[in-house]
């Protein structure tokens, strides 16, 4: 048995009502003339791992930020975990409500650059948030932040600050902030895209471990075809803010359909 | 009548060090005032809060578009005709912080709008309240690289006080313009005034710089 199986066992939501975990319906972003998406219609069904492929610009990034709520859709509803995240209607200005707020905590996100507090220690970026949101007391934080710094293999760096790691370290403790919150849902938007080549199959190596072992339902955008055929159920082929084309991953890459994705995939990949 | 008396200078000294204390106590409690004003009214700028905002913009321009010594007079001698009378010192003090609040909150300002946006992100994906993430977040990393910039403000309000002694307060100006139509002699008294400025206010800009060097953004 595997010294990290009662930590990873924690991260396992509770799977009542989840059956569709992630849902945008008609769900439209616009920036002045840019229309980022449109009317968007996409499920993730609870547990499953979902990673979107696509061009620059598509807006894959626009997705994970309208869940996190880091943007405001302009039309659509979002639901996660069944409750209303968003319920943006047309030609008012729609603004975050308790709801919003309420339902957010179920999300988790790790970012392209990391984000971490650069001026505490990388034990306090993985215990404020419990401490200060779920209201978990300190010793209990950092019980739990210990073990998952030990998961994601850290627990020697508790005491340093984010400047003192590297990029791989950086995102793996980031990893842990965000799994401290105990999320439903986790969402990585390019994890490694930021990170120096040698560096990537560290991070890579900790979501992969999450995306085995743990029934949280993760939606990852990427540019490592090789690792979202490993781990995904499902890839989507996004394009101009709507879903081009989405299946297995065997499928998807081997056998892509529309005449965008084989387009797409030569582009990333001309070998 | 000799240009300088010495004996007149030393028996001046203790005297003149009363002021020096009151000068001290008056920055230290001004620039105390200052720096919590400030931090207040650059978040209430930041956050644009509709007409709040806007009254504090006012607020900053006013106080830093009109002299020092005016805004203490117009505390100290035309309040009281609306019937607001508060003593010379308290005034004083009050006036000289909120003035130089409207210097730190411009530096606040600068401190806050250089944290990266990625801050703000973590801390709403981390569902942090906005007061933790001022709290803890924004303001620890927003004050850093601003400290050798406050210090510098500090030593600017250590010597501005000074005019605080058209209100009546005997600081040390005050003490030494007190000295100086009592016994008419005026070189003394302000030399050895300049002499206790400059005592403080340099080793401290040396200090100053040496902070800058070493604050620079962890970005
Ligand atoms: N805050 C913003 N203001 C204006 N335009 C924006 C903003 N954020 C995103 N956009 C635009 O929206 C479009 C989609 O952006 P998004 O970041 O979702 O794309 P992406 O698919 O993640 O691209 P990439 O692969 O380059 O990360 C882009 O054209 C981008 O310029
Ligand atoms: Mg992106």
């Amino acid at each position: 048995m595997s010294p990290h199986t009662d930590i990873l066992k924690t991260l396992n939501p509770k799977v009542s009502d989840r059956d569709v975990e992630i849902s945008f319906t008609g769900v439209s972003k616009t920036w002045g003339e840019n229309h980022v998406l449109r009317g968007l219609d996409f499920d993730v069904r609870a547990g499953e791992k979902v990673s979107i492929i696509g061009p620059s610009g598509s807006g894959k990034t626009t997705i994970l930020r309208i869940l996190m709520t880091l943007e405001t859709p302009d039309v659509g509803v979002v639901t996660v975990g069944g409750d209303v995240l968003w319920d943006a209607k047309p030609g008012v200005k729609n603004k975050e409500t308790k709801q919003t707020i309420a339902t957010r905590r179920k999300v988790g996100m790790v970012f392209q650059q990391f984000n971490l507090f650069p001026h505490m220690t990388v034990l306090e970026n993985v215990i404020e948030a419990p401490i200060h949101v779920l209201g978990i007391s300190k010793a209990d934080a950092m019980e739990r932040a210990v073990d998952l710094l030990e998961l994601v293999g850290l627990q020697e760096h508790m005491k340093h600050t984010p400047p003192e790691l590297s990029g791989g370290q950086q995102q793996r403790v980031a990893i842990a902030r965000a799994l401290a919150m105990r999320p439903q849902v986790m969402l990585f938007d390019e994890p490694t895209s930021a990170l120096d080549p040698e560096l990537i199959g560290e991070v890579l190596n900790v979501i992969r471990r999450l995306a085995t072992t743990t029934n949280m339902t993760m939606l990852m955008v990427t540019h490592e075809m090789r690792f979202a055929q490993e781990i995904s159920d499902r890839v989507v082929m996004f394009d101009k803010g709507v879903v081009v084309e989405q299946g297995p991953p065997e499928q998807l890459f081997k056998n892509p359909q529309q005449e965008r994705t084989q387009r797409f995939l030569k582009a990333v990949n001309p070998y | 009548m000799t240009i300088w008396d010495t004996n007149f200078a030393i028996s001046i000294i203790p005297i003149l060090l009363e002021g020096f204390w009151l000068t001290i106590q008056i920055t230290f409690f001004s620039f105390l005032i200052s720096l919590v004003v400030g931090l207040l009214v650059a978040i209430i700028r930041f956050l644009k809060i509709p007409v709040v905002s806007l009254i504090f913009d006012f607020y900053v321009s006013f106080l830093r578009g009109t002299p020092l010594l005016v805004q203490a007079y117009v505390a100290y001698f035309v309040l009281p005709q609306i019937g607001l009378t508060f003593d010379a010192l308290p005034t004083g003090i009050v006036v000289l912080g909120l003035n130089y609040s409207a210097y730190t909150a411009e530096v606040y300002r600068a401190g806050i709008e250089q944290l990266p946006k990625g801050q703000w992100e973590a801390s709403r994906a981390l569902s942090l309240p906005p007061m933790r993430t001022w709290v803890r977040i924004v303001v620890p990393q927003a004050v850093r690289p601003i400290i050798p910039v406050l210090g510098n403000y500090l030593i600017m309000m250590f010597k501005d006080s000074a005019i605080l002694s058209s209100i009546t307060i005997i600081e040390l100006m005050g003490t030494a313009l007190q000295i100086g139509s009592n016994f008419y002699r005026y070189l003394e008294p302000i030399t050895i005034a300049g002499l206790l400025y400059l005592i403080i206010s340099f080793p401290c800009s040396l200090l100053i710089r040496r902070l800058e060097q070493r604050f620079v953004p962890t970005h």
